[in-house]
């Protein structure tokens, strides 16, 4: 399994993802920057501390299964999953070129590691569901996480699959959102207002959680508590910064999709400390 | 007598039959189980059964997670809704990533009948046939439906299979086999062409023995596979009879019209005059009425065939 459970070390693989991130983003010119910086605490806590997985069999059945339903920040996703082995680091450097593996949005076909093509939002809740029926017919000890977007949740088809997943008692599944209250018009709650949210997950039948989406041990005691429900698939509101790390970007609407330029990169890339040597 | 069977009410008993035999098929539906005759299935393994509700974005999302999951999934619903309400579900998580979902949506055409416009999917076949990796299927019988059905098990990609409300004569053998990108000849002829679809096919069948008390001699196919079609039976056929007819209960844009007219145009220009719906939406009414309102009847197609052949070469 292999998995992290020292936070420091989370951490650390925390800031190596985000200097990935923004180096990919400035070498292809374009990309989501302030969503993949938000969401890489709840991805690296997820496939270092939590998800179960074999290193020699990254086809392993009883595999913890991962959708990025929020496809846009595939950069987060491309870099956690170089890190785990699935594809060989140098490729990061291809983000978005022409004829790469790593497409603007997650794309299965040419992605190891990628379990579905998403980036059209609302969808991947639907394919969580999907796949947790899957792993119950099939006596699968898989859970299965779908990491959505705030914004996302804006689409109707998300609250179809909420229906669903509670209807079918789905205990397998854990859904997380990057609540980071912005999106690319503004802000949620000038755009479209979504609170109560805890709430209304609530009323749709799940056990719903609320954290600091950049703290590790809050991460990782929601990712327990959630496997720990019964009979009721499990929310996680991960309450975050779009733009986490990076002062210049940090709670930014601009920075929704705009790859960082060279002033901003080197900015980036002194506040991460890009020129430390990786711990651990 | 020959006797007349219901592409979905087929559709649903195979799916039933193939439940056994496949422990990997999953079906879902969307409230119209009794419709499109998912019902057999839902009875016989309740606990390979999913009903979404009435909610057909979902309904597709799901079926693309359980192909993922690694069992084989029949989604069906009305086809207005599986191939218009869930056309960007079905492009994004199901078409893109060419994931083994079957799609099988009852009620397209006009043949929907009472119920109206808003139900009868005119449109279906170009939505789905404008997809990379979708194997788009119109029975026109039940044998074929059964065979089709069968065939979409155990082939590994999404395909989008159209069934009737109504029933049709029985064309082909019990023991059919269903090939990837084959037409079939139904009935030599010289003069024309006349290439069906669905209930259209039975409409090309009843023209040709009208046409042939005028002395014409019509060559009628069954291009049930719309999607990869049989270009090479398309052009013999244009070579051999020069000119073309094309009858489908859908809209003559996007659909049979469209892919045979896209064939031959880059392969051997041929005048072909298409039998479909024109620009319009459906209304209430019987079958019957509706088909001769839309001009959808053995007397269209043979009006067709003849201004087709006079639009031949040397004609």
């Amino acid at each position: 399994m292999n998995q992290v459970h020292d936070l420091a070390q989370l951490q650390e693989i925390a800031r190596q993802v985000r200097i990935d991130i923004i180096d990919m983003l400035h070498r292809a010119g374009s990309g989501h920057t302030g969503g993949s910086l938000s969401a890489t605490d709840i991805m690296v806590a997820l496939f270092f501390g939590k998800m179960r997985r074999r290193e020699d069999d990254p086809c392993w059945p009883h595999r913890d299964r991962f959708i990025l339903s929020k496809g846009h920040c595939a950069p987060a996703l491309y870099a956690v999953l170089s890190r785990l082995g699935h594809f060989p680091r140098e490729e990061l450097q291809q983000l978005r070129r022409f004829g790469s593996m790593l497409q603007g949005h997650p794309d299965s076909s040419c992605t190891p590691g990628v379990e579905i093509p998403t980036g059209s939002l609302g969808q991947g809740l639907s394919i969580g569901n999907g796949l947790a029926l899957a792993s119950r017919l099939r006596g699968l000890e898989s859970r299965i996480y779908v990491l959505l977007g705030d914004g996302e949740v804006q689409e109707g088809m998300v609250w179809e699959a909420a229906m669903t997943a509670a209807h079918y008692g789905l205990d397998n599944l854990t859904a997380i959102i990057d609540r980071n209250r912005l999106q690319i018009d503004g802000r949620t709650q000038e755009v479209m207002s979504l609170e109560p949210l805890a709430q209304k997950w609530q009323a749709f039948g799940w056990h719903a959680m609320e954290v600091d989406g950049h703290s590790m041990p809050e991460l990782l005691a929601a990712f327990d508590a959630g496997s720990q429900i019964q009979g009721k698939p499990a929310m996680i509101i991960a309450h975050t910064t779009k733009g986490k790390g990076v002062s210049l970007f940090e709670d930014k609407v601009k920075y929704h999709g705009v790859a960082p330029n060279k002033e901003e990169y080197d900015q980036a890339m002194k506040e991460l400390g890009a020129d430390r040597p990786a711990r651990g | 007598m020959i006797p007349k069977e219901s592409t979905r009410v087929e559709y649903g008993k195979t799916l039933k039959e193939l439940g056994s035999q496949y422990p990997e098929i999953v079906v879902l539906d969307a409230d119209l189980s009794a419709s499109t005759q998912t019902k057999y299935f839902a009875l016989a393994f309740p606990q390979r059964f999913f009903n979404m509700g009435v909610a057909e974005q979902d309904l597709m999302g799901t079926a693309a997670g359980l192909a993922v999951g690694g069992m084989i999934p029949f989604a069906s619903t009305f086809a207005i809704f599986a191939a218009g309400r869930a056309w960007e579900q079905v492009r994004q998580s199901i078409a893109y990533g060419a994931l083994n979902v079957k799609i099988v949506a009852s009620h397209g055409g006009v043949t929907v009948g009472e119920d109206g416009g808003s139900h009868q999917a005119l449109e279906d076949l170009a939505l789905m046939r404008v997809l990379p990796n979708m194997v788009v299927l119109v029975p026109a019988d039940g044998p074929e439906t059964r065979a089709m059905t069968r065939w979409a098990a155990q082939y590994h990609g999404p395909v989008y299979m159209r069934t009737g409300r109504s029933t049709m004569p029985v064309i082909y053998g019990e023991d059919h086999r269903f090939q990837l990108g084959k037409g079939s000849i139904l009935r030599e002829g010289d003069d024309v062409s006349l290439m069906g679809i669905g209930v259209m096919v039975h409409a090309c069948l009843e023209a040709a023995s009208l046409l042939e008390k005028e002395g014409v001699s019509a060559r009628v196919l069954n291009l049930s596979c719309l999607k990869p079609l049989d270009w090479e039976l398309v052009v013999d056929s244009a070579r051999r009879t020069g000119c073309v007819v094309t009858a489908e209960e859908h809209m003559v844009t996007g659909g049979l019209g469209s892919a045979v007219a896209e064939v031959l145009s880059e392969h051997h220009p041929t005048p072909v005059k298409r039998v479909g719906i024109r620009d319009v939406f459906g209304i209430s009414g019987t079958p019957g009425d509706l088909l001769k309102h839309y001009g959808l009847t053995a007397r269209d197609v043979v009006l067709a065939a003849r201004q087709a052949m006079a639009r031949k070469k040397g004609a």
